[in-house]
């Protein structure tokens, strides 16, 4: 049989007419590849004088800061946002409705509001200058944001356990505290923990947002240097490309985590950021958060 | 409170801003993202290997750089498209990537037996497919399809940055001239959005239940 539920596995003909379409794909993609490449040719976006910002000491050094701050306030924020999301994650689980509902209502208030729109509306509260009000108007928001999606992993984490954790620890006589702490909170973190690594990739490419509160990192950074250039396009690329590794060198991370510490129980980051779903998902792919 | 009454015509405006952002963004986006998912799951080589780059691309790269790429990018290629189309390309470009991994993960859901007893049952091909695989595929997918269009409304907050009134961007304007009624301006605003995200994911919820097995 195949090796996909979506076709048979392929006859003599049927392989021939694969290869072909695979040769007139490569064209095609080639050609749009080409067509890309000569187009930005066309525009100038090659000359060397717009990339040489980037071999510059002063513009390397000036960007390596940028992304130090980004870095630093991605740590600063995740950290944040687990402590956060830790407190409110076990709010929701609690037996008193006083303590339940209103961290219910923060949860899914800070989920189904734009991220960026906090962080406006934080900048705004703390006054709308750049600098350190602009930093900590992102690092806010991350923390409110980020720690309601945690809350929600840390719920489906707990809920992932086996109840038996919970009733042994109860016929051995522990207070609910104590089961939390040395029964069900040591055992559901090796189950988030690929989750929450999802989540910090998320983090990290939300920090880009301090573009907009004129907070330091890397695309405030960004921002001078193509206003000093003209080179936005060739900017925003070298960008992208240190996004982009970073994101998969912690996607590697989470992978890791997972095959070390949860085995198969896998909470899906993309359907725990979504409201009012059922958020506990035990298979599918990877999940990388929006 | 009041500030909001007054400018309850702006609000509603900027909601349609925002609203058409979410349609047609998140229509391309299905659009394009099934084209991707198809590649990626199809038998050919080259096709899987271009839709693995493009979403590993496109996924790990922050929204706003997209949008910066697109927006000041289409313009030296001689594309002048006004303000809503760049926005609305740059969030199809980021938003598909995820509609394609969660279609793929939710054809990757059914286990390949299904495929192999239906076929054992004498069922063709076709009937395979209509009968047992899709409808399966169909529901795994509602989900994680929800999520992606919730997180695109959000992200649609961006487009504030890149020139369109849109909620987040009249919130803004409101907040420069009524800074002593921040908590409302903000809370109205919030609610606006509130509101898209809780249509998509009860109608994501009716459509779950409607084809749940029973």
């Amino acid at each position: 049989m195949a090796a996909s539920v979506l076709f048979d596995a392929p006859g003599p003909k049927t392989r021939a007419r694969h290869r072909l379409y695979a040769v007139i794909s490569t064209i095609a993609l080639a050609g749009i590849g080409a067509l890309v490449l000569w187009r930005l040719w066309i525009a100038g976006q090659f000359d060397p004088d717009l990339w040489e910002p980037f071999v510059t000491p002063r513009i390397v050094n000036a960007l390596l800061w940028g992304l130090g701050q980004t870095l630093l306030m991605a740590v600063v924020a995740v950290l944040g946002a687990v402590i956060l999301g830790f407190v409110l994650g076990i709010a929701k689980l609690s037996d008193h409705a006083l303590v339940r509902w209103p961290s219910w209502l923060v949860v899914e208030f800070f989920r189904a509001v734009p991220l960026f729109m906090l962080i406006i509306g934080t900048w705004y509260l703390l006054g709308p200058q750049p600098g350190g009000n602009g930093y900590w108007a992102v690092v806010i928001g991350l923390w409110l944001y980020n720690g309601a999606v945690i809350a929600e992993i840390t719920r489906a984490g707990i809920a992932a356990l086996p109840r038996g954790q919970a009733e042994a620890a109860y016929a051995l006589g522990m207070r609910k505290s104590t089961v939390m702490q040395l029964i069900l909170l040591p055992q559901a973190v090796k189950i988030m923990l690929p989750a929450i690594i999802s989540q910090s990739i998320v983090a990290l490419k939300d920090t880009s947002l301090g573009y907009a509160v004129l907070a330091p990192g890397l695309t405030f950074i960004g921002k001078q240097v193509f206003g000093e250039f003209r080179n936005i396009i060739p900017t925003a690329l070298v960008m992208a490309a240190t996004y982009i590794m970073l994101n998969l060198l912690l996607t590697w991370l989470a992978t890791w985590a997972q095959k070390r510490f949860a085995g198969e129980k896998k909470i899906e980051v993309t359907t725990v950021a979504a409201v009012g779903l059922s958020s506990a998902a035990e298979s599918g792919a990877p999940g990388g958060g929006l | 409170m009041d500030v909001l009454i007054d400018n309850a015509d702006l609000l509603l405006a900027a909601f349609g801003v925002t609203l058409k952002l979410v349609v047609v963004a998140g229509l391309l986006s299905l659009a394009w993202g099934t084209v991707l998912a198809a590649m990626r799951v199809g038998p050919i080589r080259v096709l899987q290997l271009a839709g693995g780059v493009y979403v590993t691309l496109f996924r790990n790269t922050p929204l706003l750089i997209i949008l910066l790429l697109i927006f000041f990018g289409l313009p030296k290629f001689g594309i002048t498209w006004g303000y809503f189309w760049p926005n609305v390309i740059a969030l199809t470009l980021y938003t598909s990537s995820f509609v394609c991994e969660a279609l793929r993960a939710g054809v990757n859901s059914i286990p390949l037996g299904q495929a192999e007893a239906s076929r054992s049952l004498g069922m063709t091909f076709g009937q395979s497919m209509r009968e047992v695989i899709l409808p399966q595929a169909f529901r795994a997918v509602v989900p994680p399809l929800a999520s992606v269009l919730i997180a695109l409304t959000k992200n649609t907050s961006l487009v504030a940055i890149f020139g369109l009134p849109d909620l987040t961007a009249r919130m803004k304007d409101l907040l420069t001239d009524h800074a002593s009624d921040l908590i409302w301006i903000f809370f109205g605003f919030a609610l606006a959005y509130v509101v898209i995200v809780e249509v998509i994911s009860l109608i994501a919820t009716i459509i779950e239940r409607r084809w749940r097995v029973a």
